[in-house]
């Protein structure tokens, strides 16, 4: 045998790597990103943070001292020097008190409670919706697709923001003071007991799943023609077994992946309503709010408004990377298309 | 073509139709009057005001009245701007002593001596005003970081450029504008912290008469704020698109034959790769002149989002209509700009729709 040919001869131990799985391959691709694992530590953090809220934060979030109303601890004054002169100082809150002397820490930490159940049901919500309906649509096709799309398009013409404020004022006026008993009172139990924000994931998901609709349409329409779905019909296979079986698993990576990116814009909307007095009630903290009640004191208690600030920019950086992260490592095509 | 327009005409007719019976009933779903007081309205005035503004129709039939006052032209005797029920926005002299008239939408209620078209035409140049920067502010951003992202692609500068693009739409309005006023507004003094550098009426109905540096002070931070996010996506569809372009045969024959490559790139390229950038700027400046209301809020801007909000508080039937309605004229036109562009740009497009 000359030496050529012993260089050209199969190797198995070489060859024989142990073959990776796509989710395995993603994962890889997810870890190997930086930015995205920050995300992602930072999105545990605050996973963490929002579980174990009681532990962390040194006060409740309904606890008022009025007497301490506005206090800023020493140290404040360094960051806000505009401060000096008229702010009172105690020591006892790490970030300072508020309008009504609540610890404004312990109020932006339970506040992640509210972000993060945001961030997890919203794109449930849209998700559950968008597919079910963009799939129906694109499954059956001709006239029942051309209808659906339509009311779509219908949807996509109103005014996102002014529709979910009225859509809000509602909800909120409609459910003010309902009779004991029936469909609505129980309705607006639930509501109170989650802090107001049953009518947020309502809102998200009226609004949120024609984008989610219109994706999975067309997933659906480039899958059903493979000769895979012609072979399970025709072995028998019914419509929803096809949907499940056949069509779902191969159209769910694109989805999950928008959704992902869309939890950003979940996060901010809440921000976004609960500032303009339409989300959470109150004393619910939540971080929008709490903006909201320190824009008005900007001037002369600026740490009010800014660290409920840094918190949601935290959060909203967090998930960015993450999703941007994980649609990268998902379909590395896609590399910076979005 | 002409079939094609005329064919998206008239369904944008039928959308705003739909836009405005659902917010019409919903409105009226809503629990409670717009003459709701504290202190109750004796029974007799409350029906007198109800019967003056035809709250006391069944709502079908106010419902049409609407549409026959805002969509249906009128020829009156009686001039223009005489009384607060009979305020057109588009009125034409056609005759002695004859107008036309079209586009009543009707009294406010929360303010005595408004219409709702004062409010389009005193607050809504304002937010149209805000839109515009801040479109700039997202163009002016958005173009020149995609660009260099996509030219030094894998480099320190697209991750920096990408990096300040997720920078921007991580940060939103009611983020930024807070801590922009107590940086430049509170601290450094260098801005106002709030208030709004026009006041009507504007040259056009929307063009600020005095176009000053006095103008810009109060509309920089505000226009900023709302730009931002907008300008990161820009520079990522501006960077997406030129990298796709950049890969195609007629550059590499523009580069073989010996041109320039600030040539290739400026001429050639960059000019195909603004094509889809430029055909999301319709709905972006839709998107953005409808969404001012958190921005006019925090920066205390008399735009007309400000005024949406109350409005809904108040039951102010007309405005909250007027505004819903004015907002989704302007979002299905950008719509149909941009389905038109793509029609004149794509000739398959005009033969599937």
């Amino acid at each position: 045998m000359s030496e050529q040919a012993a260089a050209l001869r199969v190797r198995p131990e070489v060859l024989a790597r142990p073959s990776r799985g796509f989710w395995e391959d993603a994962f890889l691709r997810l870890i190997r990103n930086r930015a995205a694992v920050v995300g992602g530590i930072i999105v545990i953090a605050l996973i963490f943070v929002a579980i174990f809220a009681p532990y962390i934060a040194p006060y409740t979030y309904y606890e008022q001292v009025l007497v301490d109303n506005n206090k800023v601890p020493a140290w404040m004054l360094w960051l806000f020097p505009s401060m000096k002169g008229y702010a009172r100082i105690s020591d006892r809150y790490p970030l300072g008190a508020d309008y009504v002397g609540r610890d404004i820490l312990s109020r932006i930490i339970y506040g992640t409670r509210i972000s993060l159940t945001v961030a997890f049901i919203g794109p449930i919500i849209s998700l559950v919706i968008g597919t079910i309906y963009g799939s129906i649509s694109g499954y059956f096709g001709g006239r029942v697709d051309n209808i659906m799309m339509r009311a779509v398009d219908v949807l996509y013409a109103f005014p996102g923001l002014l529709f979910i404020i009225l859509l809000m004022a509602f909800f909120r006026s409609t459910l003010a003071h309902p009779a004991p008993g029936t469909f609505v009172y129980a309705v607006s139990q639930l509501d109170a007991k989650v802090g107001g924000m049953l009518f947020i994931f309502i809102g998200i998901g009226l609004t949120a799943w024609e984008t989610m609709a219109r994706l999975t349409r067309g997933q659906v329409l480039s899958v059903k023609e493979k000769e895979f779905i012609e072979a399970a019909r025709a072995i028998g296979a019914g419509h929803l077994r096809i949907m499940f079986r056949h069509i779902f698993p191969n159209i769910i990576g694109p989805l999950v992946v928008a959704e992902t990116l869309a939890i950003p814009s979940y996060i901010s909307l809440e921000a976004f309503l609960s500032f303009i007095g339409l989300g959470v009630n109150p004393p619910t903290p939540s971080w929008g709010l709490m903006i909201s009640e320190g824009a008005g004191v900007i001037r002369t208690y600026p740490n009010q408004a800014i660290f409920p600030a840094l918190a949601l920019a935290i959060t909203m950086f967090a998930f960015n990377f993450l999703g941007d992260g994980l649609r990268d490592a998902l379909d590395p095509r896609l590399r910076g298309t979005r | 073509m002409t079939r094609y327009i005329v064919r998206r005409f008239l369904w944008m007719l039928l959308v705003l139709f739909v836009v405005s019976l659902i917010t019409f009933l919903l409105m009226h779903a809503v629990p409670g009057g717009p003459f709701d007081r504290e202190k109750a309205v004796p029974p007799e005035i409350l029906a007198n005001l109800n019967a003056k503004y035809h709250l006391d129709e069944p709502l079908p039939k106010q419902y049409l009245r609407y549409l026959w006052d805002v969509f249906i032209p009128h020829i009156s005797h009686i001039p223009p701007g005489t009384s607060l029920t009979d305020d057109h926005l588009i009125n034409v002299k056609i005759g002695e002593k004859l107008w036309l008239k079209w586009m009543n939408f009707g009294p406010s209620y929360s303010s005595r001596s408004r219409t709702v078209n004062d409010y389009f035409r005193q607050q809504f140049p304002i937010s149209a005003q805000l839109g515009t920067l801040a479109l700039l502010v997202a163009v002016l951003i958005g173009i020149p970081l995609g660009i260099l992202a996509a030219l030094k692609q894998n480099t320190i500068w697209d991750y920096l450029g990408m990096g300040i693009a997720i920078f921007g739409v991580s940060v939103p309005v009611i983020v930024l504008g807070p801590i922009l006023i107590w940086i430049f507004g509170v601290t450094l003094k260098w801005l106002p912290p709030t208030g709004w550098g026009a006041k009507p009426p504007f040259i056009l109905g929307f063009i600020p008469s005095k176009l000053g540096p006095e103008f810009f002070k109060y509309a920089i931070m505000p226009s900023i704020a709302l730009g931002l996010g907008q300008s990161a996506l820009i520079a990522r569809l501006t960077r997406a698109s030129l990298l796709q372009v950049l890969r195609e045969d007629y550059i590499r024959t523009a580069r073989a034959k010996g041109l320039p490559e600030r040539a290739v790139i400026f001429v050639h390229a960059l000019k195909n790769s603004m094509i889809p950038v430029v055909t999301v700027l319709g709905p972006m400046f839709a998107a953005l002149v409808t969404g001012t209301f958190v921005t006019e809020t925090i920066f205390g801007i008399p735009g007309m989002g400000r005024y949406f909000v109350i409005s809904i508080t108040n039951r102010d039937y007309p405005l909250i209509m007027g505004t819903i309605l004015l907002y989704a004229v302007i979002l299905v036109l950008a719509n149909l700009m941009v389905d038109i562009t793509y029609a004149f740009l794509d000739p398959r497009i005009r033969l599937t729709d």
